[in-house]
């Protein structure tokens, strides 16, 4: 068992969980991820390594509850313990000091972003931070992101809180500002979303990295189930990724594939993925 | 032995393996096999003619005793006889159930000069079981411990072996494995109804009882690399890392929902159990499935896809039905369970929905022309034959490579022009101290070979911690 040390409530279906997961700890680089199962009978999800205390040989997970598993974990209470943590997986993230970075956060990839935007400020950029939300209430992570960037911006479609709009919106005011050099961008977020900040980006030729969350299982290069097409080429997001350039990324097909156990009328009675969905409406 | 004729024997006919009827089993994950009784066991082991020059024995990359353990068994002593097995095969139960007889210890029997071989497989199955069920086992002995640690990385059958060989010698060993249960295909692979997870669970229960240690989530390469090992105080480490890296076919439309690797299909629906209906993991159902390849896990897959609820499962293998790679019996197994074959197909493209998910499989009709390097008749494509097969679901089964993720990360390490690891005859790498053994070594080979480079990797290790 990977005993809980801590766990805490970070916003509305978000919950920060530190694990005692000493070998992981101190292998770990920023932007690898870990898989865990809570429980004997849990599916094997991946889930990005926010922070690591070498010290203390635990791993800070940052988890938003969308379906079965992620709601079965709420249930985890502190001196008790996840079933497995496996790890650290996937390629760390080839950070660099750029100048100025701009960091794209939308939905639950905000909390994937974060420890990127953490470790490019260490790095001595100017980290300029965009958290794109539904509305107000769902913004997350704002006081930790702005704790570590120049500034920070809020996008939400309604316009409850900052600009109305999409992130495309306020990248697109900072990419239009003279007295910005934008040097890269890094975004994680719903594939629509990263699909937009690479097309924007693209026709001003910033450099531009995107992290993928494609299904997976072993997350080792066994099963081939999280490959994506980059530039042509098939890639096993677990060991090739999850970070890739994302003016190469065929995000159409990651989006499409990304419905495998949701969207088909054939499997749905068989899709455990829409039933949890259906619960937590309830 | 009991005594009977040299005539009384050659009279006995071989024993048919009691099975479950084809189209009642083929709605479940219980064994197909249901193996012999005591009595008919016994009625099988007469027919060994105990050889003096028993050719047996060379057939079996193990080298067990086959007419010592037969002879025992003959005269009811099965214990005596599981302790025989034991001595040179530390997982009976397995191999009995999956080696292919038909091309190793069963085709140089010398019965098949007249009639059929005896069946030795059967007769493995039957003590194992007969010995576990009845509580036969004698525990191995364990040496005095010699203070020598040892990693072993990867609790496949190669990696179980060589833990189980080196803590009877007194070493304290630990398995490091990458996956939440240990097994290696034994578990994610070989589906229950050919090998019940209870069967490799039970003899991996013996393997620990020796005192082998188990360190599971641990992907070497990742979450600790070979030096770190070092490091930590281990004085040798054996890699059996399998050879876990599915390969695809490279044709338009792979991508496509309902395309799956074999690899990824029967991890879901075997070590993730998804095909228990309230099982977390989910699995794709289809209801016209495609299976692409001749070898084992290519019949597994069909297998399975019938079982999941497919109305059609179809087997489609470039090549003709004599040169499927995959075992004898499993081809005839699936025949019974109403599996279609499409020989002499080959695949060129997956077709698919506006929405995205297959709808099809285009193939093309092959011959087989002049003979490859592997010495195997190569098909060619037949001009203009292009049709399609109607499915829902393709799994691709195709054959596997090395996986990268030990070896990249150990970069002294000399690999072969594949990427599989180089050892020499006594399994030792170019790294000292460091040997590989199974099909991270071989290439996709088999369990029971596996298995002896566990064992002979161990009497290495062994002579090597000496020179310490
Ligand atoms: C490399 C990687 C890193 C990740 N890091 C984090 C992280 O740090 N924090 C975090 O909260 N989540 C992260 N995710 C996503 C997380 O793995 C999924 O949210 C989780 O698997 C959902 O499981 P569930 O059983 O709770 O929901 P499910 O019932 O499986 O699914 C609920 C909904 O989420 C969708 N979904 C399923 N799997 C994924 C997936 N892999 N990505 C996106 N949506 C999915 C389903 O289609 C469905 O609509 C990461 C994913 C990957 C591939
Ligand atoms: C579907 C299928 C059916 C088969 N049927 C038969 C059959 O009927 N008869 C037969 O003889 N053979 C069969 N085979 C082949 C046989 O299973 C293999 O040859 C045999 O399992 C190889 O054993 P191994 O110990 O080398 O590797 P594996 O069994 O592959 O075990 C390797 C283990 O190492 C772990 N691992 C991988 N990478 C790492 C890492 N970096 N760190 C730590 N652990 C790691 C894996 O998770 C796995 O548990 C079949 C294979 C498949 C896939
Ligand atoms: S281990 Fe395999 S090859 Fe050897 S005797 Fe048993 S079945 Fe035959
Ligand atoms: S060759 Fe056949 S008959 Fe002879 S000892 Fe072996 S199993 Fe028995
Ligand atoms: S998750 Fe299986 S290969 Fe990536």
């Amino acid at each position: 068992m990977y005993k809980l040390v801590d766990k805490r409530n970070l916003g509305p279906n978000l919950t920060l969980y530190e694990v005692q997961a000493p070998r992981i700890a101190s292998s770990r680089k920023p932007g690898q991820f870990v898989i865990v199962r809570a429980f004997d009978h849990s599916e094997r999800i991946p889930l990005t390594i926010a922070d690591v205390n070498k010290d203390t040989g635990t791993v800070t997970i940052i988890v938003q509850t969308v379906g079965k598993s992620t709601a079965e974990m709420e249930t985890l209470e502190v001196g008790g313990g996840f079933c497995d943590v496996a790890g650290p997986l996937g390629q760390p993230s080839h950070l660099d000091n750029f100048g100025t970075v701009v960091v794209i956060g939308g939905g639950l990839g905000t909390a994937v972003v974060y420890p990127q935007a953490v470790a490019l400020k260490e790095l001595g950029n100017k980290v300029i931070s965009i958290i794109g939300a539904r509305s107000s209430d769902l913004v997350i992570m704002k006081d930790q992101l702005g704790a570590v960037s120049d500034k920070v911006m809020v996008t939400t479609n309604d316009g409850s809180e900052g600009i109305k709009g999409f992130v495309t919106d306020a990248l697109q005011q900072l990419i239009d500002n003279p007295d910005m050099n934008i040097g890269a961008v890094y975004c994680v977020g719903p594939v629509v979303m990263m699909k937009a900040v690479a097309d924007l980006t693209a026709k001003y030729d910033i450099h531009t990295v995107v992290s993928l969350n494609p299904v997976m299982v072993d997350g080792t290069g066994m099963c081939g189930g999280c490959r994506v097409t980059v530039g042509g080429e098939t890639k096993f997001a677990c060991v090739d990724g999850p970070e890739f350039d994302g003016h190469k990324v065929d995000f159409d097909e990651l989006a499409d594939r990304l419905t495998t156990y949701q969207s088909h009328e054939r499997h749905k009675d068989q899709c455990r993925m829409l039933k949890a969905a259906d619960k937590i409406k309830e | 032995m009991s005594d009977i004729t040299a005539k009384q024997r050659m009279a006995i006919q071989r024993q048919p393996m009691p099975q479950r009827d084809g189209l009642e089993r083929c709605k479940d994950f219980d064994e197909v096999n249901t193996g012999y009784d005591l009595e008919t066991a016994i009625k099988e082991a007469q027919r060994c003619l105990q050889c003096k020059n028993a050719k047996c024995i060379a057939g079996c990359p193990v080298g067990i005793d086959i007419p010592g353990f037969i002879s025992k068994l003959a005269d009811g002593d099965v214990a005596a006889a599981a302790e025989i097995l034991r001595s040179s095969n530390d997982l009976p139960a397995v191999t009995g159930r999956v080696c292919p007889q038909e091309t190793q210890c069963e085709c140089v029997c010398v019965r098949c000069k007249t009639d059929t071989p005896v069946a030795i497989g059967y007769l493995e199955r039957f003590v194992a079981d007969y010995a576990r069920e009845n509580n036969l086992e004698k525990p191995k002995e364990v040496s005095a411990s010699t203070g020598k640690k040892v990693a072993c990385i990867g609790a496949g059958p190669a990696g179980i072996t060589c833990a189980g060989e080196l803590a009877s010698m007194g070493h304290d060993v630990t398995l490091f494995e990458a996956f939440h249960k240990a097994g290696g295909v034994l578990i994610y692979g070989i589906p229950e109804f050919r090998l019940p997870n209870k069967v490799v669970e039970h003899e991996i229960k013996n393997v620990l009882a020796l005192g082998v240690k188990i360190e599971k989530n641990v992907i070497v390469g990742k979450t600790v690399t070979i030096d770190q090992l070092f490091v930590e105080g281990f004085d040798a480490i054996f890699v059996a890392n399998g050879a876990g890296l599915p390969t695809f076919m490279n044709v338009p439309g792979e991508n496509l929902k309902g395309v799956y690797s074999a690899n990824e299909y029967l991890t879901r629906s075997n070590l993730m159990e998804a095909h228990r209906r309230d099982a977390e993991t989910p699995v794709l159902r289809g209801d016209k499935v495609c299976v692409v390849g001749g070898g084992n896990t290519a019949m597994d897959a069909v297998r399975t896809a019938k079982r999941m609820g497919a109305a059609t499962s179809t087997l489609v293998y470039r090549r003709g039905r004599e040169q499927m790679p995959a075992r004898v019996e499993e081809a005839h197994h699936a025949e019974e369970e109403g599996i279609c074959f499409e020989f002499l197909t080959a695949p060129i493209e997956v077709l698919g929905s506006d929405d995205g998910w297959v709808e099809g499989l285009k193939c093309v009709r092959m011959e087989l022309g002049a003979p490859d390097d592997s010495g195997r008749r190569r098909p060619v494509p037949i001009e203009g034959s292009d049709f399609v097969i109607d499915c829902d679901m393709v799994i691709v089964a195709i054959g596997i490579n090395a996986n990268p993720i030990l070896t990249q990360a150990t970069p002294d390490m000399n690999l072969n022009k594949w990427g599989y690891i180089q050892a020499n005859d006594d399994l030792a790498t170019s790294i000292p101290g460091v040997f590989a053994g199974g099909d991270i070594v071989r290439g996709a080979a088999t369990v029971i070979l596996a298995m002896g480079d566990g064992k002979k990797a161990a009497k290495s290790i062994d002579n090597y911690l000496k020179t310490l």
